[in-house]
């Protein structure tokens, strides 16, 4: 699309760019592999205009295992000391235990996940320099900074035996504050020009606490006797489906920037994290009621699928940043919504190449 | 900052529930809270007349220290920059298209001239004269086509027409990559631009997929984030940034924004009453999706054909609706825990 060799007519308005052809082929090959119905309206067919194929958005800096890693740790941990909470007040020590450890492990390595992605990581506490509500990051970083050390107290207490009231206490805490954490990390994403996490931002946060559920409740099955995990299971089945509906609804939503997630790596990795969402909560639900085995076996299932649903749509966000065609096609579909042919507020007929006002096809279906 | 503009005076038009998130705003600087500000500079960019000189880049990265970006061929026509940049703060597109200038032929069209043949000829015969001559003889000459109607072209697509564009950053009216900024690193200047403070920064890289524009990025190496500071410090001097100072056709032109926008409307009137109807003024609108940019173009064609989004939106527009969709998300996350521990029965230790 962007070679040199096609480069003289790349930038031009009668320069179809020759993603269509390539889109339309791409798309025919994916379906027919799995057969699966296509959630994505076609625009394939829509000419655009671009600068050599370049993109128009810089690509995120953010390193994938770090900020991927980031917000699945921080899910996990939201949701373990939520889950941890109810553990502890039903009288479930050992499955407690292991959900609030876990909570405090899983938040301090998504807090080293994230200051190991920054520039200037020395620069760390700059974060607390200010209190911004326009920026998902700061107030994040002070969500954090309340949260984390709550899960720390938590964990101590119930690990050491001692303090068991201020324990109770943080375990509470750490509980009405960690589904925020669970969820404001999809604020985080979608508070971006990326087209394929702004859009989402609507279903994100319950895609987020969806899969944040189920990697709770995997931890939790790995640790809790098959008599006592019921509640687990119950979270793992929940969380699971409530991913898979959030998910859905927001590909059809999104319409064509719905694509990154089922192309490429990125839907690679949406459909291995599905499966095994999916997956590990049907047999937490059925084997693991009565075998240990099986539900750590579900357990790895669900913490490997929540994970992986991170990697899947922070990639897919990359994609869709990267390739000019998720950012021009949209907009331009918009403004065509509009009424609005051209740019500026000039009255100029745009010249006969393609992306004019002519250009406009109709609305997606899913608008 | 989201209601830190109290007291800056806003247009009453298109604003829901008080917030300065999006739409217009007429005193960008009053609303980060400066008072007593110059007013709101910026650049219009005419592109119309710029050459492809170059000037713009060298002046920006020689006053401004900005390193280099090494030399590499892109093979996208004379465009060996490729884009802005942590590294690149004004970038020269190149466009090359086949199709006629509007309003502007030469009247010359060369498309039934064999080169390398008229190059074999060169001096024997008087239709293709050695060097010192300047002109053919009027009976070899391509017949010069009629005012106003474009050479003649057999297939209809010969003539080349070359846009070229000085992007740089919009400083925009509603800057996402201020918003998002956790450090509070980007700011809002006295004179409404938008600045990064490089002693602050820590590399964070919101900013980066927030700029709707594709314009700011992390430095390699330095790890903190950059791009133009409409020469924030020459503006302090009283001077003109550099790009505009070095431009020798005037296609950068700097100033109070209220007065580009209107020179900027007049050029656009002058160049439809000429012919050039595709000419159109590109962010200058402060109804679009970033309340308009401080630094604003005149374009020939479709925005995307440079590189540009065609209706970009401040991310943070919908930042409320974003946090409603996050609470609710969390609240449904309760209740799943809360119903899965409901049927529990109480476990004995
Ligand atoms: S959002 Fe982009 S274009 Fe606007 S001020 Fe920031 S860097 Fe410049
Ligand atoms: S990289 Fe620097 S300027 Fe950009 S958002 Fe982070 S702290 Fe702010
Ligand atoms: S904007 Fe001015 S300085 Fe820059 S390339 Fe065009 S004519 Fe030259």
């Amino acid at each position: 699309m962007s070679g040199p060799g096609d480069a003289g007519r790349g930038g031009g308005t009668d320069g179809t760019d020759g993603t269509d052809g390539a889109g339309g082929a791409r798309a025919g090959r994916r379906r027919g592999a799995r057969g699966e119905q296509p959630v994505v309206p076609r625009a394939e067919f829509r000419e655009f205009s671009s600068y050599y194929g370049r993109p128009v958005l810089k690509r995120p800096t953010w390193q994938a295992t770090d900020i991927a890693g980031y917000l699945w740790l921080g899910g996990l941990a939201g949701a373990s000391s939520l889950a941890g909470a109810g553990a502890h007040a039903t009288g479930r020590r050992q499955t407690a235990r292991v959900l609030k450890s876990g909570a405090a492990g899983a938040i301090s390595l998504s807090l080293a996940a994230l200051v190991h992605d920054l520039g200037r990581p020395a620069r760390f506490l700059n974060m607390l320099r200010v209190v911004k509500p326009t920026s998902p990051m700061n107030l994040g970083s002070w969500l954090l900074a309340g949260y984390a050390p709550l899960t720390f107290a938590a964990a101590a207490s119930e690990l050491s035996g001692r303090l068991a009231r201020a324990g109770a206490a943080a375990t509470a805490s750490a509980a009405v504050l960690g589904p925020a954490v669970t969820t404001y990390t999809a604020v985080l994403l979608a508070d971006t020009a990326v087209p394929s996490w702004h859009e989402g931002y609507r279903e994100l946060p319950f895609v987020f606490a969806g899969s944040a559920a189920t990697a709770a409740a995997g931890l939790g099955l790995l640790a809790a006797p098959c008599a006592v995990s019921g509640p687990m299971r119950r979270l793992a089945g929940a969380g699971a489906a409530l991913e898979a509906v959030a998910l859905r609804r927001m590909k059809r939503r999104m319409g064509l920037v719905a694509e990154p997630y089922e192309r490429g790596s990125a839907g690679r990795l949406m459909r291995t994290a599905q499966t095994l969402g999916l997956g590990g909560a049907a047999l937490a639900l059925t084997a693991g009621r009565r075998s240990r085995a099986a539900a750590a076996v579900s357990g790895v299932a669900l913490l490997t699928g929540s994970a992986l649903l991170r990697f899947g749509v922070f990639h897919a966000g990359v994609a869709s940043a990267e390739d000019p065609r998720y950012t021009v096609l949209p907009q331009r579909e918009r403004m065509a919504a509009r009424g609005d042919g051209t740019s500026g507020r000039s009255p100029a007929a745009g010249p006969g190449g393609a992306g004019g006002p002519g250009g406009g096809t109709g609305r997606r279906g899913a608008d | 900052m989201a209601n830190g503009g109290s007291r800056g005076r806003r247009s009453g038009r298109a604003r829901s529930g008080g917030t300065a998130l999006a739409g217009p705003l007429r005193d960008v600087a009053g609303d980060a809270g400066h008072t007593g500000h110059p007013p709101r500079m910026g650049f219009f960019t005419d592109t119309s007349v710029c050459i492809g000189c170059k000037a713009c880049e060298v002046a920006c990265k020689e006053w401004n220290a900005v390193p280099g970006t090494g030399l590499g061929l892109t093979g996208m026509s004379y465009d060996n920059t490729g884009g802005l940049g942590a590294d690149t703060w004004r970038h020269v597109a190149f466009v090359e298209q086949r199709k006629p200038l509007g309003g502007q032929e030469t009247g010359a069209g060369h498309d039934g001239t064999d080169v390398f043949e008229a190059a074999r000829r060169l001096g024997t015969d008087a239709a293709s004269p050695g060097p010192g001559a300047t002109a053919p003889t009027a009976a070899a000459a391509p017949p010069a086509a009629p005012a106003g109607e474009p050479p003649p072209a057999p297939d209809g697509r010969t003539e080349l027409r070359w846009l070229m564009s000085s992007d740089v950053c919009k400083h925009c009216t509603h800057a996402a990559c201020l918003d998002v900024c956790p450090t509070g690193s980007l700011f809002r200047t006295e004179f409404g631009t938008v600045v990064v403070q490089e002693d602050v920064c820590n590399g964070c890289g919101y900013c980066v997929p927030a700029c709707p524009y594709g314009v700011i990025d992390q430095r390699a190496g330095d790890g903190r984030a950059w791009k133009c500071t409409l020469c924030y410090d020459r503006l302090g001097a009283g001077m003109e940034p550099a790009c505009a100072k070095a431009c020798p056709t005037d296609s950068i032109q700097f100033g109070p924004v209220d007065e580009l926008r209107e020179r900027a409307r007049q050029r656009v009137a002058r160049l439809h009453a000429a012919g050039v109807t595709e000419a159109r003024l590109y962010g200058a609108d402060e109804d679009d999706g970033v309340g308009g940019d401080g630094a604003f173009f005149l374009l020939l064609d479709e925005p995307e054909v440079y590189g540009l989004p065609p209706d970009p939106v401040v991310t943070t527009r919908d930042l409320p609706n974003m946090w409603r969709h996050a609470a609710a998300g969390a609240l449904t996350l309760v209740a799943l825990a809360a119903a899965g521990f409901a049927g529990a029965r109480r476990s004995r230790p």
